[in-house]
């Protein structure tokens, strides 16, 4: 049999002798696993942004414009529960980390695929408890994303249940990262040493540690506001002795190594993608694989900078702000390294690059932008305006929405076997950060004038900034939907796509398109240097 | 450690370690009778280290287990004492 004609995992169930929609629901593949995850994620990604227009649009104009104040209290808390805790987090990891991580490290699945199948199921758990909470006890929560007490704890609203939905969230993304840990060390191909591992997966598995360590924190502070409201145990409560001040360490000690989950997979996918299109071996490989380590170390000790207004003590104010720049190096090595690979290099612009290169300019800023909230002194200025809201959808929307992104379009031709049309993709991707710009960087000046952030009304000088914002999110939302449109008609098109559509040098490129159940018919061979292009270069047609 | 081999512990080995728990199980209650001032707390903390380690150590096998298993877990117990040791720069001078 060759490789052409080897059936795709589509075409094999895997327990075998599944059929219909039993070979999905309990499958063992990884790959189906993260296609179900793809579909699952882009469903609350479409509710959240449908949201979050809403939310713009209410602040379109000053004073009611579509919703009621407690409406739009439950919109920015739902918009915020959503996209963190059931696109952003699980996103790439989840997605791309279970379809392409075996692949990459030459194995045919995860080391626990049951576990695999496990996690998926309390992912959809998590979200079904989310809707639930909508609809019974005091309806849609109110407290934003973050369920700081006392306001969580004294609100009539449904809190309990939206916060057991984010426990259980979170034990699927531990159970994911204990699976991505113990299939690096314990399957990948014999011949691969650790320096031969792509960054994708190298980025997966700093994520992974983030995920298990950190996670188990929230995890226990949601139970803990549980049982503050059930059982009245005054933890954080200081008239019974309790601490409030103690729930947001609890909380950002999980909540900002979040972040770090959220963006190193999408520092992955671009590191994967420059150099593929760039025709040139990465620059500093290493030393971007041990600032992903580094990120993920040093974004674990920078919790309190979220906290510089809260009452902390003047010393810890200090010691996290001077932790807070030590991450600045980590990443600033990784954004030099991709802008070195590109200098001199032969380009071949695409659709998964452009998406790449715009993570790196609106990542960049919303880095930059971090030191300013990092820095204890400016961050009084700004604490909880509107530059935070500006600053943080840069780095999440900008940086690992875009790369996500980006990982749709590198690896859609491989998952599907299908290519998109390019152009579409290009009109879109132009169209989504025209639009993002136009809708946030008013917010930044917004934010500097002190418009506060999660406010249902502002000042008539605010009204110019946040007309803007409207408008530029109207174009963000009709890019975004255009790209998805442009991806789903390639299933009508039907137009095949070559197994090394881009001249990608990992093993993903080495197998069919879509793989076959096993992923590699044959063991595959082991590059000494993973980005190394010099096969690909001879065998392509000279112009 | 190859995923195939396993490690029994003999008798002996785990009646030692479960009368060394007891043993220090009494201990804790006899120094909650004795005023030791500030260093009630650290002793008491000492002794439930210890018995955590015994009972980490032998009856969950990590002192058989490979070093990517030993790695984790000391990484795991720096982790939290870094998450409790940095809220004190807060608790400690507030």
């Amino acid at each position: 049999m060759t490789m052409a004609t080897i059936p795709s995992f589509f075409e094999t169930p895997a327990p075998a002798g599944l059929t219909g929609i039993r070979a999905w629901l309990l499958t063992h593949d990884h790959k189906r696993l993260g296609l179900m995850y793809l579909w699952a994620v882009l469903f609350w990604f479409a509710v959240a942004m449908i949201i979050g227009l809403l939310i713009r649009i209410e602040l379109m104009t000053m004073g009611r414009t579509i919703m009621s104040a407690g409406v739009y209290n439950s919109a920015f808390t739902l918009h915020g529960v959503i996209m963190i805790f059931l696109f952003v987090i699980p996103g790439i990891p989840a997605i791309f980390g279970n379809f392409f991580l075996p692949i990459q490290l030459g194995t045919d699945d995860v080391f626990f695929p049951r576990l695999n199948l496990f996690s998926w199921y309390l992912y959809i758990l998590g979200g079904v408890l989310a809707i639930v909470s909508l609809f019974t006890a005091g309806g849609f929560p109110d407290t934003g994303w973050t369920f700081y007490v006392p306001f969580s704890i004294g609100t009539k609203h449904n809190v309990p249940l939206t916060v057991f939905a984010a426990f259980v969230l979170g034990m699927s993304s531990m159970l994911t990262g204990l699976n991505f840990i113990t299939t690096v060390h314990r399957k990948r191909a014999p011949d691969m040493g650790w320096m031969q591992i792509p960054l994708f997966t190298w980025s997966l598995y700093a994520t992974a540690w983030v995920q298990l360590l950190a996670t188990p924190v929230i995890s226990i502070t949601l139970l803990l506001v549980i049982a503050e409201r059930l059982l009245n145990i005054g933890l954080f409560d200081p008239a019974r002795g309790g601490d409030p001040i103690l729930y947001q360490h609890l909380f950002w000690m999980y909540s900002h190594p979040a972040v770090y989950v959220m963006i190193l997979p999408g520092m992955g996918v671009v590191s994967e993608i420059i150099p593929t299109f760039s025709r040139k071996a990465i620059f500093g490989y290493k030393a971007i694989v041990f600032s992903s380590m580094g990120i993920a170390i040093a974004g674990s000790l920078v919790w309190a900078h979220h906290m510089y207004t809260s009452g902390m003590s003047d010393t810890a104010i200090f010691v996290f702000s001077l932790l807070t720049f030590l991450v600045a190096i980590p990443t600033a090595v990784k954004v030099f390294s991709w802008v070195s690979t590109l200098y001199k290099a032969s380009i071949d612009m695409s659709p998964p690059l452009l998406y790449a290169l715009v993570f790196i300019y609106l990542f960049s800023v919303g880095g930059l932008t971090g030191l300013v909230l990092g820095a204890a002194g400016t961050n009084i200025h700004v604490h909880d305006t509107h530059f935070v809201v500006a600053h943080f959808h840069f780095t999440m929307f900008g940086g690992t929405g875009f790369a996500f992104f980006a990982a749709l379009h590198y690896w859609w031709p491989k998952m599907f076997g299908l290519m998109y049309n390019f152009r579409r993709a290009y009109i879109a991707a132009t169209l989504a950060t025209v639009g993002f710009l136009f809708h946030y960087v008013p917010m930044f000046v917004l934010g500097l004038m002190g418009m506060p952030r999660r406010y249902y009304d502002y000042l008539p000088q605010f009204a110019h900034g946040n007309g803007l914002a409207a408008v530029g999110a109207i174009l963000l939302v009709a890019g975004i939907v255009l790209m998805f449109v442009n991806l789903l008609l390639s299933f009508r098109s039907r137009v095949p796509a070559p197994a090394n559509p881009w001249g990608g040098c990992t093993l993903e490129w080495t197998v069919p398109s879509p793989p076959p159940l096993h992923n590699f018919p044959l063991q595959p061979s082991i590059q000494e240097y993973p980005y190394d292009f010099t096969e690909i270069l001879r065998k392509a047609p000279r112009s | 450690m190859d995923s195939g081999e396993q490690h029994l512990s003999s008798y002996a080995t785990l009646a030692l370690v479960l009368v060394a728990l007891l043993v220090l199980t009494g201990i804790t209650v006899a120094v909650s009778y004795v005023d030791l001032g500030r260093f009630n707390v650290p002793l008491t903390l000492a002794i439930a280290s210890t018995k955590v380690s015994l009972v980490l150590l032998y009856f969950m096998h990590l002192r058989y287990e490979g070093r990517a298993i030993r790695v984790s877990f000391i990484g795991t117990i720096c982790f939290l004492a870094i998450m409790i040791g940095f809220t004190f720069w807060d608790v400690a001078f507030r």
